[in-house]
């Protein structure tokens, strides 16, 4: 770790944080809508999708946010207005709680929180609230039927993401992030340090657990029951209109974009390359420049398992929401739990 | 009481549990959900009133009508040509099928029969129309599963069949191409070459679906055992086409009965599967829209040639009579009674069309499903709006 030539103020820092959090849940948000659902489902469905409004459809995202922001703030007239308003409110704002954790470089940190990994997990459930109380609010049956099935589902997704995520713990012998990103890339495999260690080639079964679990928080086919737009017409956000449903679409992608870092994180190295390839030995040693480049190898990470998540979800049919259930309890507990024992005796063995 | 298999004993017991606890236990109330008139699953303006307890359906019922033209009664004041016109608009997504046994029930009271060319080409377009409706209802399976993919690749190669259909017809949704004693026209020149390509690419997009919906699991665990139907209930309810023989029926009017049509040509196969679930329904109606293929090509490759039209006065009186021919539609049997008094026009026609019988099952079949298999179970019924209400 270096230092800056200059201070900077502690309101300067500050400031910097605000707005390096706003990019970093609004970029990806705003590349993943239209790399995957505008251009690359396209693709797989032979048509060219959004082609009118800029170079190629690029402008495309611009037109559909001034179309919602100049559309009627619709509030039935049996909805809990207060909550209502509130609802995608709190979903958008689990998600910037969310990325102040991930590590970005060396030095391109929000907060290193020691406790980083709980913390993850603890904030990134929060947003069940916001869609449970949009659900009930609306006063739609539709709606109260996908905020409930969204919050059965939540919950039972978010217990195999916190025991897929045990399993990283236990290896790197630290829940802080960026501390888990250094342990990948000093580790060796068998005394081989050309790759450090991206916990996926050790944890993959966690790491498939974990991404099926991120599937099903981030309500994506197959797991979309919560939406459901052949049953429930749109679930939960059935009655939002104008800029409401705008912040629950954003919500949707950044969560997914947030999400992704975190998993690239745990998995993935994260913002590293193998240290051994530049001689550095711990964190302090990293250039200065991995400040710059961090940032930048994080978002490709995170683009490759968004378009993993994509993918799937553009292929797939949904569960119906008994399966969903027995899939969450009966197969991928019972095998996170397994994997966390295994993780436990290997790393006491070696 | 009819056969029930355990699935169905045990829904039924779930949702005699359900009313129970509805009831009596918790005295919770019941939420009556009405799916419909307006909502994305139901191709239109069906209302299902379903009762919950949960997610769990006690209680379902239809209610149709909101799409009712009056079609019946429209025929009355309409001479028997421009009947046709009318009658394309009952089930839009295989319009000329809907012509043919009209056609046919005017052409048994007039006592001519259509050419032999007219009748080859009948049967082409007939069995065109059947690729053109049932491959928009594989793509559209996906849909009402949640998969979004295989809707636009249906799109995509249905409209090959309907680039076909325009080519001989004019017409791409509603070719009213039907006379009384023939057709309208011959076909095209090179025709005949392009519908052997597009067959081909037809066999190849059903290929396709196999593997990107009927191979995968969760379609799998979507509609295996959902929503069975057992073979007596099924007669009992009047249904027909591929609903009837995804019930294990073997019943096909295409092969039954011996119409002025060229069907007896052909040599195809009625495929029909035991179980008669969902997944039964959609796998049938998969085989046959390969089955339809087949047809086309056998038919093509052996067209006799000479005139397409039988000599017909040229104002058009039908002699006194009442007649009943019902075909095997895309959707299942289509027929027209038609009663003549001799007139310019029919005195009443009567309207047999599938889905209306299709859908009367929903209360019996619904019960005890939960939500999302109301709209996979719909689904694989397969209705058109327009062919419940006319």
């Amino acid at each position: 770790m270096s230092t800056l030539a200059f201070e900077i103020p502690y309101w300067g820092q500050s400031l910097l944080r605000v707005l390096g959090g706003i990019v970093a849940v609004l970029l990806p948000a705003g590349t993943i809508v239209y790399v995957f659902l505008f251009k690359m489902m396209s693709f797989m469905q032979s048509r060219l999708g959004p082609m009118e409004a800029g170079p190629y459809g690029s402008m495309q995202l611009l037109a559909e946010v001034g179309k919602w922001m100049q559309k009627e703030d619709l509030i039935p007239e049996n909805a809990d207005a207060k909550i209502y308003k509130i609802a995608p409110v709190i979903v958008l704002l689990s998600t910037f709680l969310l990325v102040v954790v991930v590590p970005f470089g060396p030095d391109a940190w929000f907060t290193n929180f020691q406790a980083g990994v709980f913390y993850a997990l603890a904030i990134g459930s929060v947003s069940v609230i916001g869609i449970l109380v949009a659900g009930w609010s609306s006063a739609n049956k539709y709606s109260l039927l996908g905020g409930l099935r969204a919050a059965g589902q939540l919950i039972a997704y978010e217990l195999p993401m916190v025991l897929a995520v045990v399993g990283v713990v236990i290896q790197a012998g630290s829940m802080n992030l960026q501390q888990i990103v250094v342990a990948q890339n000093t580790f060796e495999i068998f005394g081989w340090n050309g790759l450090g260690m991206p916990f996926v080639v050790t944890q993959f079964v966690g790491f498939l657990i974990f991404m099926i679990a991120v599937q099903a928080e981030l309500t994506q086919a197959p797991f979309d029951m919560p939406i459901a737009e052949s049953e429930l017409v749109s679930g939960y956000m059935t009655e939002y209109s104008g800029f409401r449903f705008l912040i629950f679409f954003i919500g949707e992608f950044a969560t997914a974009g947030v999400f992704a870092f975190i998993a690239s994180v745990l998995f993935l190295g994260g913002w590293g390359i193998p240290f051994s390839w530049f001689g550095w030995e711990t964190v302090d040693d990293v250039d200065d420049w991995m400040n710059i480049a961090g940032p930048g190898i994080m978002f490709a990470k995170m683009m490759l398992l968004v378009g993993i998540i994509m993918w799937v979800r553009f292929s797939y049919p949904r569960f119906r929401e008994d399966q969903l259930q027995r899939f969450a309890w009966k197969v991928l507990i019972p095998i996170s739990l397994l994997n966390i024992a295994v993780t436990a005796i290997l790393k006491v063995a070696f | 009481m009819t056969m029930l298999n355990e699935r169905q004993q045990l829904s039924y017991i779930a949702a005699q549990a359900a009313d129970a606890r509805l009831n009596v236990e918790l005295e919770t109330e019941g939420m009556t959900l009405n799916i419909g008139p307006q909502h994305p699953a139901t191709h239109g303006t069906l209302r299902i009133i379903a009762r919950l307890d949960g997610e769990q359906v006690i209680w379902a019922e239809p209610v149709a009508g909101y799409m009712h033209r009056g079609y019946e009664k429209l025929t009355e004041v309409r001479t028997f040509p421009q009947v046709t016109t009318l009658i394309n608009r009952i089930d839009w997504l295989g319009s000329f099928a809907n012509e043919v046994p009209f056609i046919l029930a005017a052409e048994q009271l007039m006592d001519i029969e259509a050419p032999p060319r007219a009748q080859y080409i009948r049967t082409i377009m007939f069995e065109l129309s059947r690729i053109a409706n049932v491959s928009l209802f594989l793509g559209d399976l996906g849909v009402q599963l949640g998969a979004i993919t295989p809707v636009f690749m249906a799109f995509r190669d249905r409209e090959y069949v309907l680039n076909l259909i325009e080519g001989a017809t004019g017409g791409r949704f509603h070719p009213n191409f039907d006379r009384i004693g023939g057709l309208k026209d011959d076909l095209p020149k090179g025709w005949i070459d392009e519908t052997k390509q597009v067959m081909k690419k037809l066999r190849q997009f059903c290929d396709e679906i196999e593997d990107l919906l009927f191979g995968n699991e969760i379609f799998q665990s979507r509609t295996r055992g959902v929503g069975i139907i057992p073979a007596d209930i099924a007669k009992s309810y009047g249904m027909s086409g591929a609903n009837l023989r995804a019930s294990g029926v073997d019943w096909d009017l295409r092969r039954d009965q011996s119409l002025p049509m060229a069907w007896d040509k052909a040599d195809f196969k009625v495929w029909t599967h035991p179980d008669g679930d969902s997944w039964a329904r959609c796998w049938v109606r998969l085989q046959e829209t390969r089955e339809a293929t087949k047809i086309v090509d056998q038919l093509v490759d052996s067209i006799p040639s000479g005139p397409v039209m039988a000599k017909v006065p040229r104002i058009i009186k039908v002699p006194e009579g009442e007649a009943w021919v019902s075909t095997e539609n895309p959707l299942g049997e289509m027929g027209y009674y038609v009663v003549s008094k001799g007139d310019l026009g029919p005195f009443r026609v009567k309207i047999r069309s599938a889905s209306f019988n299709n859908i009367s099952i929903t209360p019996w079949v619904l019960k005890g499903v939960y939500v999302p298999d109301i709209i996979t179970i719909l689904a694989s019924l397969y209705f058109i709006l327009g062919d419940i209400d006319r």
